[in-house]
C-alpha cells in the first residue's frame, strides 16, 4: 500500500472542494481499501466524509424519500419506510455482499464501487479502465463476469451493484453536490457513463463533485416488486444476471412495468422496448419471452458470456412469473408486495 | 528407548476394555477457547522484537528467464531493507511427504505467478508497495500451452487392470460410455500461508503453517543446504490446510534466507492472491467411464480412465480412479491415466486427492447405469459389492458399505422419492440422489511420547492439528489408557523437537499419531501393572485410581516421580494381507429452479462406517465439512485459468466460490455405524477426514438429475450448465 495523507472534511462542500487529482473520498472503505491494498487505486490523499451529519439519514422529500450518501446498506435495507414503500430496494441490497460488508457500505459508495473484472484487479494484466491505452486483457481472457450490453471494444466490464439496479427500476435520482454548494440531480441510470474509448471515466461526476444523496420518487401503490439475482452460489457472490421488476396489473393485464438488469452492463441496464412489449399483455411465458427477445437484441457477447443470453431470458421470465403472481415465491426468491 | 511396533497382526481391542469412558465421547476441543478468543498463536501472530516484513514478488510471464531484478527501483521506498532472490528460492511448495527440496529454478520462470523474489521492509505496507513496484525484466520464451487438451507432452501411465475389460464390455447386455470433467480446485484454507524465521547462529527456527513437520524439517534443511538438525519448526495451530500446507513452501524458504542475511527475524505472509498464484491446486480432470452390465445389474466391465495435468518437474498425478479400483467388482476392470504437462499453477494434493473428483464421475456413471437398467441406484450398488479387492485380491479388513447403503436409504426416506421430475414446489423441481463413499485407509510411521506424573499426563509429538481435532483425540486416547479425567492430560503438538509423527494428511493422522500415543501409554500401563504386581489384563485405571491384584491405589502414589515412554508404529503384514478403507453412503435432496437453473441442496445424510470413532463431535465435524466440500465440487467451486498465461484468474474468495452458509442446508445429518478395523492399527480406527467428501458431490448431482432431468457431466453445475443440460434433456 502506498503512503497517503488523510483529511477529515468539515462540510460536504468542503469535501467536494478537496477533490483534486489524486484525492479520493472514503466512505465505508469496503471497496476503496481493498483496491488500495492491491494498488489498483493509489490516491495520495483521502478525504474522510464519514463524520458529516449532513450526509446521513433518510428523510421525507416530497412524496418520496431523500437518502443521505452515508446511509449504510444495512440501515437502508432495514428501514421500515423502505420496506413498505420500496421493498425492491431492500431486497436488492440484502441480495448483495454480506451482513458485515453491508454494515459498513454506504449508499454513495455502493453506487460508485468499481467493477469486479478480475483483470482490473490485477496490476500485472493490461486494463484500459485502470490505465487508459494499455489494452484490455479480458477481451481474450476469462470473461464470465463481463457485460453484454453497452460495452465497447475498449472495455466490457459490468457494474456490480445490486442496489443500483433496484434504484434504476424505481426511477431514483442521484443528488450531486459541488464545491460551491450547488446541487444537481441525475437519474441513477445516467450516473455511469458507457465505456466508449475512455473506460476510465466511469461516471458523470465532475472534478470537485460528490454524491450527497439519492432521491426516491413517490411509492408506486399496487405494484408487485421482485428482485431476482442469479449467481454462482446461493449467497455472497456477484450477479451473473439480476432482474428488478416493478409490475402493476389491472384486470388481469399488465398496466405498468419497470425493469432493470444487473450483471450485464456497465450500469444498471434498462430497455424501454422490452418494457413496452409487456404493456397491455396478459401475463404468460410467451409474453415474457417476447420481452426477453427485445431485450437480447442489443446483446454483444464475449465467448465466456454467451451463457448470459439464455440465463437472462429465463431469469426475466422467472421474475415476471413472480411479479405477476403466476407462481408462488419460493425458497431463495426475494419478492414483496406494497399495500394499495 | 523408543519401541517400534509393526502392525503385523490384529491387535486386541484394548480401548474397549479400559474404563475411563472418554474415548469416543463428543468432547470439546481443548484448544477451542484459545482459538475463539484469539489467543492461539498462529504462524503470523506475535511478532518478535526487531522482526522485518517480507512480501513475495511473482513472475508476470508464463515462461522464460529473469534477465534482471532492479533493486534500485524500490530503494527509495522508506524502510526498505532488501530484495532477495537466487538459486535456493522454491518454485512451488513441496509435495506431501517429499522430505526433500522441491524444484529450485534459479533464474528460470516456469509459470505465471511463480514467486521469484522477496522484498523485505520495516513495515508490511512498505514491503507490499515494493513488491508491487519492483522492476523485473525477463527474456520470455513462449507462447506456452495452458490447456491440457492441447498439450503434446503427455505421460501415459501403464494401465491398472484385472480380468479382461474389453471382453467383459463386449459381452455386456447394457453398456455406458461417458465423459465427465471436473474443474481445478483450491484448498482455500482460511489462514493464508505464513512463515516467521529467526536464526540463532547456524540454527533456524521457523514458525510456519505446515501440516507434516517431520518431512517439512527435511525439506527446509535441504532447500537451505543445512543439516536437518539445525532446523526447528513450530506449527502449533494451523488455520486449515486441506493439503495445501503438506510441504515446505516458498514463503518459508524466502523468510529463512532473508532472516539469515539481515540478521533479524523475518515474517512472510502470503496475500490471498498469492495463495492462489503459488500454492498447489487440485488438477482439473477429464474422465471417461465405461460400464458394462447384465440386464439384472451385475457389472461385467468397469473402466475409469482419466487425464490430469501438472507442470513439468512435479511427479504428482491426482489418483483419480483410486476408489473405482476397489468399490465394485466386475469380470474385467481397467484404469488408465494420462498426465498432461501444462503451464499452469502447479498441482498437488487437495483434500481427498483422487476420490474427491474421481467419485463425482464414477458415482454419476453408476446412477446413469441404474437409470438405463431401471434398477434402484441403491440396489445396483448392493448387487456389485465385490468379495475381495477386485484388483489386488486382498480381503477387506472391515467393510460395512452394504449396511451404510441400507441404513441411509431407510433413514432418508429413499423409498418415497417418487418418479423422476414428479415433485415440484412452484417453479422449483425436487429430487433425491445418492452415492457410495469410499476412501482408502493408511498407516504412516509415527512416534509419540507420554509422560505420567503425580499431577497427570503430557503427550508430546510433532503431529499437527489443522483444525481437525488432533489435540482432542490424542488427549482422549492417553486419558483412556491411563485412567485420567480428560483435563489431567495435556497435549503438545507441532514442534519438531518432539517425536516425529505422520503429520496431517491423507486422513492418516489419527490412525498413526493416535496409535503411537496409544502404544506409549500402553507401555506405561505395563510398568504400572508390574508395580501393582498384577497382569496387564487385571489392571484397571479409572479416575486416577489403579486397581489390580486385589489392591487399590491412587495413581499419583503408584507413579512416584514420573514414567516416560516413547513409542512408534509402522505398517506391517496387515497392510499387505488386507485392504482397509472407510466406506459410506451419501443421500441428498435438492431443489432446482425450472427457469434459472439454480440448485439448492435441501438436506443431506451421510452414513459412514470408519472404524472406531475417537471423538464423536470432531468426527462429525470432519464428516460434515467433507460433505460441504462435496457440495462445493458439485455446484460452486471452479478455479479459472487465463487461457494465455495459465495463471489463476479467480484469485480471491469473492471469485473462487467455496459454498457459503446459504449453500449448506440446515438439515445435514451424519450417522456413524459402529465398526472396529482390527487390521488397520492397534486402536482399530480408520481415517475420517476425507470420507465425507468422497461421493458426496455425486449424490447432489444425481439428485439434480432426478429433480430436473439435467445430467451435468461438466462440473461444477453452475446455473449456465444446468440450463444447458435441462435444454438438452428436453430435446
Ligand atoms: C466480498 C465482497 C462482496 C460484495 N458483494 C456485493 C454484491 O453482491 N452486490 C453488491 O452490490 N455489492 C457487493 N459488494 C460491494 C459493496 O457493496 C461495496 O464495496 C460498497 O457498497 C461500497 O461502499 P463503501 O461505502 O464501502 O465505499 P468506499 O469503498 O468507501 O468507496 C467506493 C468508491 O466510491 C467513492 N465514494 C464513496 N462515497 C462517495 C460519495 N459520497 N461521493 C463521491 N464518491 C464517493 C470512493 O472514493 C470510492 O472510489 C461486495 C464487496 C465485497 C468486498
Ligand atoms: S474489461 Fe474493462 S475492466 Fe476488464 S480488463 Fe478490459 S478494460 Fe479492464
Amino acid at each position: 500500500m502506498r503512503a497517503f495523507d488523510y483529511v477529515r472534511a468539515d462540510s460536504p462542500a468542503a469535501a467536494a472542494a478537496q477533490l483534486e487529482e489524486g484525492t479520493s473520498v472514503i466512505a465505508g472503505g469496503t471497496n476503496l481499501l481493498d483496491l488500495m491494498k492491491i494498488q489498483v487505486m493509489t490516491p495520495s490523499r483521502l478525504v474522510d466524509i464519514t463524520r458529516l451529519d449532513a450526509l446521513r439519514g433518510i428523510s421525507p422529500a416530497g412524496e418520496g424519500l431523500r437518502i443521505g450518501a452515508l446511509v449504510t446498506n444495512a440501515e437502508l435495507a432495514a428501514d421500515g419506510r423502505i420496506r413498505e414503500g420500496w421493498p425492491l430496494l431492500s431486497r436488492a441490497i440484502l441480495a448483495g455482499a454480506s451482513a458485515q460488508i453491508r454494515n459498513k457500505a454506504t449508499t454513495g459508495g455502493n453506487l460508485l464501487q468499481r467493477t469486479r473484472c478480475p483483470y482490473f484487479y490485477d496490476t500485472a494484466m493490461a486494463c484500459n479502465k485502470r490505465s487508459p491505452g494499455q489494452g484490455c486483457a479480458a477481451a481474450e481472457g476469462a470473461g464470465r463476469m463481463l457485460a453484454i450490453f453497452g460495452t465497447s471494444e475498449h472495455c466490457r466490464a459490468a457494474h456490480p451493484s445490486d442496489m443500483a439496479v433496484a434504484l434504476a427500476a424505481l426511477g431514483a435520482q442521484v443528488e450531486i453536490l459541488s464545491a460551491s454548494g450547488a446541487t444537481r440531480q441525475v437519474p441513477v441510470t445516467e450516473l455511469h457513463r458507457l465505456p466508449g474509448d475512455r473506460p476510465d471515466r466511469e461516471t458523470v461526476l465532475e472534478a470537485g463533485e460528490i454524491i450527497a444523496a439519492v432521491h426516491l420518487p413517490a411509492p408506486q401503490p399496487q405494484t408487485r416488486q421482485v428482485y431476482r439475482k442469479v449467481r454462482d452460489r446461493a449467497s455472497y457472490a456477484f450477479a451473473l444476471v439480476s432482474v428488478a421488476a416493478v409490475v402493476r396489473l389491472e384486470e388481469g393485464r399488465i398496466a405498468e412495468a419497470s425493469l432493470a438488469f444487473g450483471g450485464v452492463a456497465p450500469r444498471p441496464w434498462m430497455d424501454p422496448h422490452a418494457q413496452e412489449t409487456l404493456i397491455g399483455g396478459v401475463p404468460g411465458d410467451a409474453l415474457f419471452a417476447r420481452a426477453a427477445d427485445r431485450l437480447l437484441e442489443q446483446a454483444d457477447c464475449h465467448p465466456d458470456t454467451e451463457f448470459k443470453l439464455p440465463l437472462l431470458r429465463r431469469s426475466l421470465v422467472a421474475a415476471l412469473r413472480e411479479a405477476t403472481g403466476m407462481t408462488d415465491p419460493a425458497p431463495g426468491v426475494e419478492t414483496a408486495r406494497i399495500p394499495a | 528407548m523408543t519401541k517400534t511396533f509393526r502392525m503385523d497382526e490384529a491387535q486386541p481391542r484394548l480401548l474397549d476394555e479400559t474404563g475411563q469412558g472418554v474415548v469416543g465421547a463428543p468432547l470439546d476441543r481443548p484448544e477451542g477457547k484459545l482459538k475463539v478468543t484469539g489467543r492461539a498463536r498462529y504462524a503470523a501472530d506475535g511478532l518478535p522484537p526487531g522482526a522485518a516484513h517480507g512480501v513475495l514478488v511473482r513472475a508476470t510471464v508464463a515462461a522464460g528467464r529473469i534477465a534482471g531484478i532492479d533493486a534500485a527501483s524500490v530503494s527509495g521506498i522508506a524502510g526498505m531493507l532488501g530484495v532477495f532472490h537466487g538459486p535456493r528460492f522454491l518454485r512451488n511448495p513441496a509435495q506431501g511427504m517429499a522430505g526433500a527440496a522441491p524444484v529450485q529454478p534459479g533464474d528460470e520462470v516456469h509459470y505465471h505467478g511463480q514467486p521469484i523474489a522477496l522484498v523485505v521492509a520495516e513495515s508490511f505496507e512498505a514491503a507490499r508497495d515494493a513488491a508491487q513496484r519492483l522492476a523485473v525484466t525477463y527474456e520470455e520464451t513462449g507462447p506456452v500451452v495452458t490447456d491440457p487438451a492441447a498439450s503434446d507432452r503427455l505421460e501415459r501411465q501403464d494401465p491398472v487392470t484385472a480380468g479382461d475389460f474389453e471382453a467383459g464390455f463386449a459381452a455386456s447386455e447394457v453398456t455406458l460410455d461417458r465423459s465427465y470433467t471436473t474443474a481445478p480446485h483450491a484448498a482455500a484454507a482460511m489462514e493464508p500461508h505464513a512463515a516467521l524465521a529467526e536464526w540463532d547462529g547456524d540454527r533456524v527456527t521457523l514458525r510456519g503453517a505446515l501440516q507434516m513437520l517431520r518431512f517439512n524439517r527435511q525439506e527446509l534443511a535441504d532447500s537451505l543446504g543445512i543439516p536437518a538438525g539445525n532446523v526447528r519448526i513450530l506449527s502449533p495451530y494451523i488455520g486449515g490446510g486441506f493439503g495445501s500446507k503438506l510441504g515446505i513452501g516458498p514463503e518459508a524458504v524466502a523468510a529463512a534466507l532473508a532472516a539469515r542475511a539481515l540478521g533479524r527475524p523475518v515474517r512472510v505472509v502470503m496475500a490471498r492472491q498469492t495463495v492462489f498464484d503459488a500454492v498447489l491446486r487440485r488438477t482439473e480432470t477429464l474422465q471417461r467411464l465405461r460400464l458394462g452390465a447384465d440386464r439384472d445389474g451385475r457389472l461385467r466391465a468397469l473402466s475409469h480412465d482419466d487425464r490430469v495435468s501438472n507442470i513439468e518437474g512435479e511427479g504428482f498425478a491426482e489418483p483419480v480412479s483410486q476408489a473405482s479400483q476397489f468399490l465394485y467388482g466386475a469380470d474385467g476392470l481397467s484404469f488408465a491415466q494420462t498426465l498432461a504437462r501444462v503451464s499452469r499453477t502447479p498441482a498437488g494434493s487437495v483434500r481427498a486427492p483422487g476420490e474427491a473428483v474421481g467419485m463425482l464421475a464414477l458415482e454419476q456413471a453408476m446412477d446413469e447405469l441404474a437409470e438405463m437398467l431401471g434398477i434402484c441406484p441403491v440396489e445396483l450398488r448392493l448387487r456389485n459389492l465385490p468379495e475381495k479387492n477386485p484388483v489386488t485380491g486382498q480381503p477387506f479388513s472391515a467393510r460395512r458399505l452394504a449396511d451404510c447403503l441400507r441404513e441411509g436409504a431407510e433413514r432418508f426416506g429413499w423409498a418415497g422419492r417418487g418418479a423422476p421430475g414428479s415433485r415440484r414446489e412452484g417453479d422449483w423441481m425436487l429430487g433425491m440422489g445418492m452415492a457410495s463413499a469410499a476412501r482408502s485407509n493408511m498407516l504412516v510411521p509415527s512416534a509419540a511420547r507420554v509422560r505420567l506424573d503425580g499431577s497427570g499426563a503430557v503427550v508430546e509429538t510433532d503431529m499437527t492439528d489443522i483444525g481437525t481435532g488432533s489435540y482432542a483425540i490424542l488427549g482422549q486416547i492417553a486419558a483412556e489408557m491411563l485412567g485420567l479425567p480428560i483435563d489431567k492430560v495435556e497435549v503438545r503438538l507441532g514442534d519438531t523437537s518432539f517425536p516425529g509423527a505422520s503429520g496431517s494428511g491423507g486422513s492418516f493422522g489419527a490412525n498413526s499419531a493416535g496409535s503411537a500415543t496409544f502404544l506409549a501409554a500402553k507401555a506405561i500401563r505395563e510398568t504400572l501393572a508390574a508395580r501393582m504386581g498384577c497382569d496387564m489384563s487385571e489392571l484397571t485405571l479409572q479416575d486416577g485410581i489403579a486397581r489390580g491384584g486385589n489392591r487399590e491405589m491412587p495413581l499419583s502414589e503408584l507413579v512416584g516421580g514420573q514414567i516416560v515412554e516413547e513409542a512408534s508404529i509402522e505398517a506391517g503384514e496387515t497392510s499387505e494381507s488386507h485392504f482397509s478403507s472407510g466406506f459410506g453412503a451419501h443421500f441428498a435432496e435438492v431443489a432446482v429452479h425450472a427457469y434459472t437453473g439454480e440448485v439448492r441442496v435441501r438436506r443431506m445424510l451421510g452414513v459412514m462406517a470408519m472404524g472406531r470413532i475417537l471423538n464423536e463431535k470432531t468426527a462429525r465435524s470432519q464428516a460434515l465439512g467433507g460433505m460441504i466440500w462435496g457440495i462445493g465440487s458439485a455446484l460452486t467451486e471452479e478455479m479459472v485459468h487465463d487461457p494465455r498465461t495459465g495463471h489463476v484468474v479467480t484469485r480471491d474468495l469473492a471469485n473462487y466460490h467455496v459454498p457459503a452458509h446459504a449453500d449448506v442446508p440446515g438439515d445435514m445429518q451424519v450417522v456413524f455405524l459402529e465398526e472396529r478395523d482390527d487390521m488397520a492399527n492397534p486402536i482399530q480406527t480408520k481415517g475420517i477426514g476425507e470420507l465425507g467428501i468422497s461421493g458426496a458431490g455425486a449424490a447432489v448431482l444425481n439428485a439434480l438429475r432426478h429433480a430436473s432431468g439435467a445430467r451435468v457431466r461438466d462440473m461444477p453445475a453452475t446455473p449456465d450448465r444446468v440450463i444447458a443440460a435441462m435444454e438438452a434433456a428436453a430435446g
